[in-house]
């Protein structure tokens, strides 16, 4: 047996191996974690197809309520097929339509399906299912929260390098761009933003919050690498000639990612919380693209018809994955950073 | 003390200039020419060069960032675009709504949050603590979108106890009619997510060394909380509350275009409808230049209640 093999155990446990033990013994971090990895695998799902690709479709009629109400009586007669129009000799369209007709039935449409009167979450205005509508509109959300959150946090992190690394000129030059983001409230600042663009779409609101949200990432990272820079593994890098970007993000980045991630995960509920509002104010995603906040939107109206449904699975599904996300979000940063609690 | 200010009045002017550059770029560059919009959609090549003209747009950027500033040192942004109100009577017409709202819905959520933390903090680890900051968590989660619909329909259309929306003229009739609904939707909205932050400020001062002592001497646990506990405590409260006010002021701009308050964060929100930009860039400019003040206010009342700290 050679010393080493006796000295050191079988596995090192690293920072990541030990901050995952502690979240293993964390039964609320754990269960916010299956119901968030759920969440993602809709998304995943949603996104290459395999579910919720048809929520556009109309299967059932206007405002069709949930199976557990049972059928609007109100809406019984929407559900039969439309009767055909008596033959109108003095139709000069009737001919092209007969052709088009035709046309739909080799393809395989089947002329007004009978629709369906209810439906496992009810239908939208235009009979869309509910559940595949939720599903549907968080993708759009919960996509825009993460790659916003990751936008936010790539800055932060490489400003908060650079200034916290270099600091004297860089530190200032950046501080000051903080204290100028900082004066401006964040929603006032996304509300700017929104205006000037002008351009509704996925990636503007991507945009907008990424280039506004940097600025909590960029003061803790900041701080870590002032207390990371005088460190002896980074002297012993710079002995060896490790360039400014090499120590920076391959020497003393794995040492503080963990704070980027924690940060991350909080701004991804915050974001997705954004989205919804700006989706709602109608400054978000397009027409034609659905998310929680343009459900929200439309809920707004059918609840005054007393049709509940659509807002109460919109907000539920949004309830319930940031709840998850900040429980899980609050056990990282436990995990993480066992001083602190 | 006197020093102190002006040094800090001082340091706020890079700061401020930050900001002027930067609303300065995103409404003369990122953003698209605004005469277009202005000229309508049967713009002429000459209605959109007269539109250029008048709003400085042919000129070069550095005498535009000259009117810019002097728009903002002299208070006249010129009129609206989209209702030819000028833009200092916008601003002074819609502050009074504004604060109807929040001055009493900012009294309100510190009295009770820190109420709350703090009987919160002294049972802290119990069931109640963790009931209480579960519930929160779950308060928080939803938006605030739901509370404002589901309140409004519930409270306001279909039991009637509160007016669906308006405002009047006079000031008891706001306050008493109108602003209550929204002020208690406010608070149940902000109740969460301020309880969560002063029990961490609470929590922070029940590990001390001076309560140990308090405790010592004999002191009633009443007297320990409300007295020496509070005391200290109020120091990052009033930081907090102080440095987010004008925040707040855009913040509740949901609660007024839902209940037809006309205050400034719904005049934000129409103006980014209409893409009025001398009004969202009127509103953006006194924002941070009243979130500075407000910071300063914090600093200087932070030394008011803590006697041991020295502003230098």
């Amino acid at each position: 047996m050679t010393v080493q093999e006796l000295s050191l155990p079988a596995t090192p446990v690293g920072l990541w191996g030990l901050a995952w033990r502690r979240l293993r013994a964390d039964r609320v971090a754990m269960v916010a974690l299956a119901v968030v990895g759920l969440f993602l695998l809709s998304v995943v799902l949603a996104a290459t197809g395999l579910v919720a690709a048809d929520w556009e479709d109309e299967v059932a009629v206007n405002y069709a309520p949930p199976s557990f109400v049972g059928p609007d009586p109100a809406l019984a007669a929407l559900a039969l097929p439309p009767r055909p129009a008596p033959p109108n000799a003095f139709d000069p369209l009737a001919g092209d339509i007969a052709e088009l007709r035709a046309q739909l039935a080799r393809r395989g449409h089947a002329a007004h399906a009978a629709k369906r009167t209810t439906l496992p979450f009810g239908a939208d205005k235009w009979g869309h299912d509910i559940v595949r509508k939720t599903i549907k509109g968080g993708q759009t959300s919960i996509v825009v929260g993460l790659v916003a959150a990751f936008v936010a946090v790539a800055l932060g992190t490489l400003f908060g390098a650079l200034s916290g690394f270099y600091g004297g000129l860089v530190d200032d030059l950046f501080n000051w761009f903080y204290n100028v983001f900082t004066a401006i409230p964040s929603i006032l600042m996304i509300l700017t933003v929104a205006a000037v663009l002008q351009t509704k779409g996925v990636l503007t609101i991507v945009l907008i919050l990424g280039l506004t949200g940097w600025t909590g990432p960029y003061r803790l990272i900041r701080a870590e690498y002032i207390k990371h820079k005088a460190r002896e593994y980074v002297m012993a890098a710079d002995a060896i000639g490790a360039s400014g970007w090499r120590k920076m993000f391959v020497h003393i980045f794995p040492n503080v990612s963990h704070v980027a991630l924690v940060q991350m995960s909080i701004l991804v509920v915050g974001f997705i919380k954004a989205e919804v509002i700006l989706s709602f104010l109608g400054f978000g995603v397009p027409v034609g693209v659905v998310s929680w906040g343009s459900m929200l939107n439309e809920a707004q109206n059918e609840l005054i018809l007393g049709k509940w449904w659509q807002l109460t699975a919109a907000a539920s599904a949004m309830a319930i994955l940031v709840t998850a996300f900040s429980l899980f979000a609050d056990a990282l940063r436990d995990a993480l950073d066992p001083k602190l609690k | 003390m006197f020093a102190y200010i002006l040094r800090r009045l001082w340091q706020m002017l890079p700061t401020m200039a930050g900001v002027v550059v930067l609303v300065f770029v995103l409404f003369n560059w990122v953003g698209g020419d605004p005469s277009y919009l202005l000229a309508g959609k049967m713009a002429d090549a000459r209605a959109i060069a007269n539109i250029r003209a008048q709003l400085g747009l042919d000129a070069p950027w550095y005498v535009q960032l000259g009117i810019f500033v002097k728009q903002i040192v002299t208070f006249d942004f010129g009129n609206a675009w989209a209702t030819g109100e000028p833009v200092s009577h916008i601003i002074a017409s819609r502050l009074g709504p504004s604060l109807t709202v929040l001055v009493p819905l900012t009294v309100l959520e510190t009295t009770i949050g820190i109420a709350l933390a703090l009987a919160v903090a002294f049972v802290r680890g119990s069931l109640t603590d963790r009931v209480v900051m579960v519930a929160c968590t779950v308060g928080m989660s939803i938006s605030i979108l739901v509370y404002i619909i589901v309140f409004q329909y519930g409270l306001a259309y279909k039991l009637g106890l509160f007016p669906v929306q308006g405002w009047g003229e006079h000031f008891t009739e706001n306050l008493l009619r109108y602003a209550t609904l929204p002020i208690l939707i406010g608070l149940t909205v902000s109740l969460a997510p301020t309880l969560r932050l002063f029990r961490s400020f609470v929590l922070d001062e029940v590990g001390q060394d001076y309560v140990r002592t308090a405790r010592a001497k004999g002191l009633p646990e009443r007297r320990i909380v409300w007295v020496h506990v509070l005391r200290n405590a109020a120091i990052p409260i009033i930081t907090y509350v102080m440095a987010n006010l004008p925040a707040l002021l855009i913040g509740a701009f949901l609660l007024e275009r839902f209940f037809g308050i006309p205050g400034i964060g719904r005049e934000v929100i129409l103006a980014v409808e209409r893409s009025d930009f001398p009004v969202i860039k009127a509103i953006t400019v006194y924002v941070a230049a009243a979130t500075m003040v407000f910071n300063l206010l914090a600093d200087l009342m932070y030394q008011a209640v803590d006697p041991r700290v020295q502003l230098k």
